[in-house]
């Protein structure tokens, strides 16, 4: 069996010291940024990738990647025990979960949580190690044109999947494309939008936007807001062990969470949030077993599921990173940053060029889930200690972080001046009610969509309708349509603003 | 006229001014045409997309009721002038600003500065611990990406290091 060779290698890889250390460096700094509340995957990732220069690659996306997946443990936790989603994948699970805690089940809830997530990092692991070779397959027959009209299907999936008003979301990529064109144009050398700015030839650096926007401008908003309540329950959480009727009821909400995160994962726009909110509505939508709680007041289904389907969620969405080179989501849109900061042309070459890169990172995961089970069961009281922090020590904290990251990036102050600014623009962007992750994505993709859009109209000499005769790109172009189509109808519309409504 | 969501008004009539601003722009480039796309080719279509966008939104601010107006509410003017200060006051200390004649400072200057501007964007202050928070992030900092991770930064004032 080839994917058993490959496992086998990327174990190999996964298991020397060097990367053991940073896969647990990367969970643990997952685990407490998912614990406390106002601070993102995004926003970490993007402060450590100056830091993770002087690291060989595989040991840096290896520990980026432990922080995606961290982040999905650790943001149950706080859902959990405060009522507040550390996460913004685990808003779902704040409902039920922190009805139990109330009703001293908060031990059984953690546990749920853990273990769901424990049994739905391993699955998607397999399916990542499972799907990725025949869809790289897939991925070499696709020409310029076929690209384009990838990007196109991913970005408009980015905003049907995603919440809030679509006609901003989609002004947002255009937005993110159109910065991302700023800098040198790599065909005739001209610059730019960059106003005779030296520094501005090279472009903006996707860490200042993500940093100011995601750091600085949640920072502000945050303290904006007034303090909120919080009632931790730091008492002792104890009888972590669930019943036997808990197991019962757990199992299969687990695999149903699993199956479906691992299915949202990998659609573009999909990922840890998607996948929560889904399962969730389908675990309420399941009929109640006699002698069941009812959902809303501390039913463990509504704690597995959700849990379940963001850490496979969360897993799965590396797929079509690592064999289309196209991010489906913000964090995965700076991880493409972080390989090209490598020199690893994001891609489907990638798993033959670097064959120890795809599979050690796929291996690392496994690894990283069974390390992430063990910090969060049985160490659970320290991440209640650090729930106790208060958060006029930790901001500051945060805008060092920033500061000092996009100095190191390019040892220029020029840099500092322009996340200022981007922290400006976010907290705009915050007031106007403009979701900034679809511009993070349309920021990571202005530079390739517009090399494919060219070397396809290239070669067809300037004939636009390649994108509809080539029947790759067509079906490709005739999924967006039918994605915005469909959530146009009236119908669905009025579902989908339900669905979020919660958050 | 009564604009029906000032959140969505006000964020339609930004994305024109920017997508008017992008394409006026990429005018000033070679546009090309599809077939030997010049670099203002893209630039301007988006622009215009994006201004589209824009008055769609405006528009459609303009017609469809909510319940509340959603209104864009204050500004908090305090932790946005607090934190943006506190990061550009860490970039001048850092590298200096020869034009305005502040000598580089160094980071762990740096560091006091940032987490006393920083801090003062909160509802409470409390100066010691204050003082005791940018003590552990200067150290915390130095072993981190001075000693640890050897990142090239001016750690002391440059009149001191020389």
């Amino acid at each position: 069996m080839e994917l058993f060779d490959n496992l086998a290698l990327g174990f190999g890889v996964a298991f020397t010291f060097q990367n053991l250390i940073y896969c647990f460096v990367g969970c643990l700094l997952g685990t407490l940024i998912g614990v406390l509340p106002g601070i993102g995957p995004v926003a970490t990732i993007a402060m450590l990738l100056p830091a993770t220069y002087a690291l060989p690659p595989v040991a840096a996306l290896i520990m980026l990647a432990g922080i995606y997946y961290g982040a999905q443990y650790g943001g149950s936790t706080t859902a959990i025990l405060v009522n507040l989603p550390g996460e913004s994948s685990s808003v779902v699970t704040v409902i039920d979960g922190y009805q139990m805690a109330r009703k001293g089940r908060a031990g059984p809830a953690l546990a749920a949580a853990g273990l769901g997530s424990f049994f739905a990092g391993c699955v998607g692991t397999l399916i990542l190690a499972a799907f990725a070779p025949p869809l790289t397959e897939v991925a070499f027959k696709f020409g310029p044109a076929e690209y384009f009209s990838l990007m196109v299907l991913g970005l408009i999936g980015a905003v049907v999947l995603a919440s809030g008003s679509l006609l901003k979301a989609v002004a947002m990529i255009v937005l993110g494309l159109l910065m991302g064109l700023v800098g040198t144009d790599v065909n005739s050398g001209v610059a730019r939008f960059s106003f005779d700015i030296p520094e501005l030839t090279d472009g903006i650096g996707f860490v200042t936007i993500a940093m100011g926007v995601f750091g600085y401008g949640e920072i502000i908003a945050n303290l904006s807001r007034p303090d909120d309540e919080r009632e931790v329950f730091t008492a002792k959480v104890e009888g972590l062990f669930p019943t036997r009727d808990d197991f019962k009821r757990m199992i299969p909400a687990v695999l149903r969470g699993t199956a479906l995160g691992s299915a949202l994962g990998i659609l573009p726009g999909g990922g840890a949030l998607l996948a929560a909110f889904a399962a969730y509505t389908v675990e309420k939508k399941t009929k109640l077993k006699p002698g069941e709680v009812p959902f809303g007041q501390g039913n463990i289904r509504g704690v597995a599921a959700p849990e379940a389907a963001n850490n496979a969620g969360a897993q799965t969405s590396f797929i079509p990173l690592l064999t289309l080179g196209i991010p489906p989501n913000a964090v995965m849109a700076l991880m493409v940053g972080a390989m090209t900061i490598h020199n690893i042309q994001p891609g489907p070459q990638v798993m033959t060029s670097n064959p120890e890169l795809f599979w050690g990172l796929i291996a690392s995961m496994w690894i990283g889930n069974a390390m992430l089970i063990i910090l969060n069961l049985p160490l659970i009281g320290i991440w209640i200690k650090l729930l106790t922090v208060p958060y006029r020590w930790l901001y500051p904290s945060i805008v060092l972080f920033c500061a000092v990251g996009v100095y190191s990036t390019n040892n220029n102050t020029f840099d500092v001046w322009m996340v200022g600014a981007f922290g400006l623009i976010g907290y705009i962007f915050y007031k106007l009610g403009t979701e900034p992750a679809p511009l993070l994505l349309g920021f990571i993709l202005g530079p390739m969509m517009e090399e494919n859009l060219r070397r396809a109209l290239l070669l067809s000499r300037g004939d636009w309708s390649v994108f509809v005769t080539r029947p790759l790109s067509a079906g490709l172009l005739a999924a967006a349509a039918l994605l915005l189509i469909i959530v146009l109808l009236p119908a669905v519309k009025n579902k989908r603003e339900e669905a979020f409504v919660e958050e | 006229m009564k604009i029906k969501s000032q959140k969505d008004f006000f964020a339609g009539l930004m994305f024109m001014g920017v997508g008017v601003a992008f394409a006026w722009g990429a005018t000033t480039y070679n546009v090309g045409n599809g077939a030997r796309m010049g670099p203002g080719y893209f630039p301007l279509m988006l622009g215009i997309l994006l201004a589209l966008i824009g008055s769609l939104i405006t528009f459609k601010a303009t017609v469809v009721e909510t319940v509340d107006g959603e209104k864009i509410g204050t500004w908090a003017w305090k932790p946005l002038f607090f934190i943006l200060a506190a990061n550009f006051a860490f970039g001048i200390l850092l590298g200096g600003l020869p034009s305005i004649g502040v000598p580089a400072m160094g980071l762990i200057v740096g560091i006091y500065a940032l987490t006393f501007i920083a801090s003062l964007a909160g509802n409470e202050f409390h100066a010691k611990s204050v003082f005791v928070l940018a003590t552990v992030l200067a150290a915390g900092s130095y072993v981190a990406f001075v000693w640890a991770l050897k990142l090239q930064f001016p750690v002391w004032p440059s009149f001191i290091s020389g």
